[in-house]
């Protein structure tokens, strides 16, 4: 998709529908650890992930070829609640932080909501994202900061003046600042290292408003409300 | 009675693999993937008397066959694991569970154990005097003979069900400890916790856990564990639980011919939620290649 961002289409029978947000946990060979990528768009038994090449195991998984069979946990996590949309949606994704918006995209045109969607990046070269959601009807802004493509800055530059309900995923300077600037309500989804991805380890905790929460199963997405952010 | 079955501290078991504590939660994540009555029992996440959130994250590091750990004994106290976790355990689980127990004084243990003793669910207490990642508490009374002793008589006291004593492999002489602990009245000992590590990033120049060290587990520590078990089943009468790395029928059939009774499954229940199932589905196999008829041949 980009020089470091890779798509990667998987198909199996009797796949049960991801609900937006959620992830599947994949299992690489020499690796112990399984690496949970977030559900980018499902059609049938297909299933469509994107992911940005950061480590040891993105790498792994960038270096597999067409056919190959692997190894996967699917339909973990929360994720986004679609009742909570209202009728003007926003979608805001930060780089790697875009995939999941597809699927959630997809759902909310289909359940015949209108779709705002903006998106940051880094630098004009490192968009991806954006055409999959126009070609769902989302109107999408992009955002640069080095200002190569759209406007000049972060998602929070180019906020709509009003939306009933915000949906983010990215990173969490950027989840941060969205917090910080916006009056409306709305879900994040959140990143932590995982041990399991399904709620026995207690590796991803974090603490929240109501407790601790685990990212894999009362997460990845929680409510703006009850996130606490480390000063 | 079944080939795999086997006994530990006077309570059947239908085979000899047990999910360690720490990889199992309550329970009923599991049951949501397979019928975990299929499991003679399971050890549940480690209970201290007061709720515990545990430390920062990163708590979890990938390492060459294994990671590292540092969850911190993360859990909601043993008043909520009685009122709350294990009713829900109960509508999916119909056998004795084990109920793993940490503390950071004596009197702590055992007040956690003396109200654990009064549910029926539980079978056997297991006391967790090696958990690395927390300070002033855990490992300290399990590196320490004297102390995993006091730790072992205060628990006998409040209890009339088996105490096993799960013990640290960061110490010089792991057979001085489990002495100890069946001098004090242990029914029987569990070993190994995780081994205390670390991992640095290189791009940060930083340590990769919060905690800044973590417990190794995987089947990297498989020999470290095996080593152990083989000592302290020497060392001592009472029986042994042996864990640390063991991911196959094969691993678990070799534990058991150190001196183990009956083997715990830690990490590779959080790299394959169907591992300690397949690996109770691939003993038979594995013993008819060896031409093990019963596992009770084996000790």
């Amino acid at each position: 998709m980009t020089e470091t961002v890779y798509r990667l289409i998987l198909t199996g029978k009797d796949l049960e529908p991801q609900l937006p947000g959620q992830f599947v946990n994949i299992a690489l060979p020499g690796l112990f650890l399984r690496r949970p990528i977030s559900v980018c768009d499902q059609q049938g038994d297909r299933l469509t992930l994107m992911y940005k090449t950061v480590g040891q195991g993105t790498r792994l998984l960038a270096s597999l070829r067409p056919g190959e069979t692997l190894d996967v946990l699917t339909g973990l996590g929360n994720g986004y609640d679609l009742s909570k949309a209202g009728d003007r949606p926003l979608l805001l994704g930060g780089g790697v932080g875009v995939p999941p918006l597809v699927l959630l995209a997809r759902r909310l045109r289909e359940a015949g909501r209108p779709v705002a969607a903006v998106l940051g990046f880094n630098t004009g070269a490192e968009v991806f994202g954006a055409d999959a959601l126009r070609a769902l009807g989302c109107e999408v802004t992009l955002a640069t900061a080095d200002g190569s493509q759209g406007v000049p800055g972060f998602v929070t530059d180019a906020l709509p003046a009003s939306y009933s309900f915000f949906y983010a995923c990215g990173p969490e300077p950027m989840l941060r600042a969205v917090c910080r600037v916006t009056e409306t309500s709305g879900q994040l989804s959140l990143e932590q290292r995982m041990g399991c991805g399904f709620g026995a380890c207690m590796g991803c905790t974090v603490q929240t408003v109501n407790g601790p929460k685990r990212i894999c199963r009362e997460g990845p997405v929680l409510g703006k409300e009850e996130i606490v952010w480390d000063a | 009675m079944g080939r795999l079955t086997t006994e530990l501290c006077g309570i059947p078991l239908d085979n000899p693999v047990i999910p360690a504590s720490g990889t199992f939660g309550f329970g009923y994540e599991f049951a949501q993937w397979y019928d975990i009555n299929r499991l003679s029992t399971f050890s549940f996440k480690g209970t201290t008397r007061q709720p515990r959130f545990g430390n920062p994250t990163p708590r979890i590091a990938e390492c060459p066959a294994g990671m590292l750990n540092a969850v911190g004994l993360q859990n909601p106290g043993v008043d909520q694991v009685i009122r709350e976790e294990l009713p829900k355990l109960k509508q999916v689980f119909h056998k004795p569970v084990m109920a793993n127990v940490s503390g950071f004084s004596v009197s702590e243990y055992a007040e956690t154990c003396a109200l654990l003793d009064a549910q029926d669910q539980v079978g056997w207490l297991e006391v967790n005097v090696s958990c690395p990642n927390v300070h002033g508490g855990g490992m300290s009374f399990g590196t320490d003979p004297r102390a995993a002793a006091e730790v072992t008589r205060a628990v006998k006291r409040v209890t009339r069900k088996p105490v096993i004593l799960k013990l640290s492999p960061n110490v010089t002489d792991i057979m001085a400890v489990a002495r100890a602990c069946e001098e004090a009245g242990a029914d029987g000992i569990s070993l190994i916790n995780t081994l205390l590590g670390m991992r640095i990033d290189l791009k940060t120049r930083r340590p990769v856990l919060a905690n800044t060290f973590g417990g190794l587990s995987g089947p990297a520590v498989f020999p470290v564990a095996l080593r152990m078990v083989w000592q302290v089943s020497h060392a001592v009468k009472i029986p042994v639980v042996g864990m640390g790395g063991v991911s196959s029928a094969e691993d678990v059939l070799e534990m058991m011919m150190a001196g183990a009774r009956a083997v715990e499954v830690g990490a590779a229940n959080l790299k394959d939620p169907l591992a300690c199932l397949r690996i109770i589905d691939a003993l038979p196999e594995a013993m008819d290649r060896l031409g093990i008829r019963e596992l009770k041949e084996l000790f």
